[in-house]
């Protein structure tokens, strides 16, 4: 029901970010991101069955995503969480939170005063 | 990490009415229909399939207007089961209204409702699961709809990141 309001209301990357949530390596390596600064890929391989070229592959589908990006320290590429990525996906499933709440609603108003 | 944080939706509400009004107007197909915004061709059954057309909803005006374009669309459920006065589930195809695909070879989610009788009223919880079962290209668009499966992810999220702050 709510995706013509969604589009509407000129929301497109959600759907990237989603997708680039739904992945358990990604969401842990989320976790991994914000339990400290700026992490090199080797840091953030650590104790992942996967190779770092794996790793890699996650971390740009979640920098297309907007959820994290890359920076330089030294020679190495640093990886760190990008707030704003996040941020926008809570605001958009606050939006998108209603469907069921809506259903409730209304089943509420019709047991209630029928 | 445990994936069945991905996987369902919960959400509750306190109906102040009697548990016998509850759980009819939830499992007669006419009245769900009226609240849920769909007419259905029949009754509900337990593992059996039933299908409707989306009629928009008389008990909210503003959803009304929102569910007016997809009005006259295919809604497909297969109830589940049926445990009078306690528990009515059917699986469908989440947000399944895009008239161009073809849903039927995907899974399915599994909505359950359980009842709870109060001294005040019903305890109405409802959920849906199965979403890590849906191809992940879909589930994103199934997750613009069926919300609180990705607010729960989300909140997942938050938890690891304000650990640490």
């Amino acid at each position: 029901m709510l995706r013509k309001r969604h589009r509407a209301a000129g929301v497109g990357a959600p759907a990237a970010i989603f997708a680039a949530l739904g992945d358990e390596t990604r969401l842990r390596l989320i976790a991994r991101m914000s339990d400290g600064g700026p992490l090199s890929i080797a840091s953030l391989a650590g104790g992942f069955d996967i190779s770092r070229q794996a790793i890699s592959k996650h971390l740009r589908v979640m920098s297309d995503a907007g959820l994290a990006r890359s920076g330089r320290r030294g020679r190495e590429t640093v990886w760190q969480l990008e707030a704003d990525g996040l941020a926008e996906a809570r605001r958009y499933l606050q939006m998108i939170a209603k469907e069921w709440d809506d259903r409730l609603r209304r089943f509420k108003v019709f047991v209630e005063t029928r | 990490m445990s994936t069945a944080v991905s996987d369902r939706i919960e959400k509750e509400v306190l109906l102040r009415a009697p548990l016998s009004r509850v759980w009819q107007a939830l499992t007669d197909a006419g009245e769900f229909g009226r609240w849920f915004g769909v007419r259905l061709d029949g009754p509900f059954k337990a593992g059996t399939p039933i299908s409707g057309r989306i009629t928009p909803t008389t008990v909210d005006s503003e959803v009304a207007k929102m569910q007016k374009p997809y009005e006259g669309m295919t809604f497909e459920i297969v109830v589940d089961r049926i445990e009078p006065k306690k528990l009515f589930s059917f699986r469908w195809h989440p947000f399944g209204v895009d008239p161009k695909v073809d849903y039927s070879r995907e899974p399915m989610t599994l909505v359950e409702f359980t009842l709870h009788e109060l001294p005040e009223g019903v305890r109405l919880k409802v959920t849906e699961s199965g979403f890590d079962k849906i191809p992940i290209a879909r589930r994103a668009a199934a997750f613009t709809a069926n919300d609180g499966g990705w607010a729960k992810q989300m909140e997942l999220v938050q938890k690891y990141v304000e650990k640490t702050t």
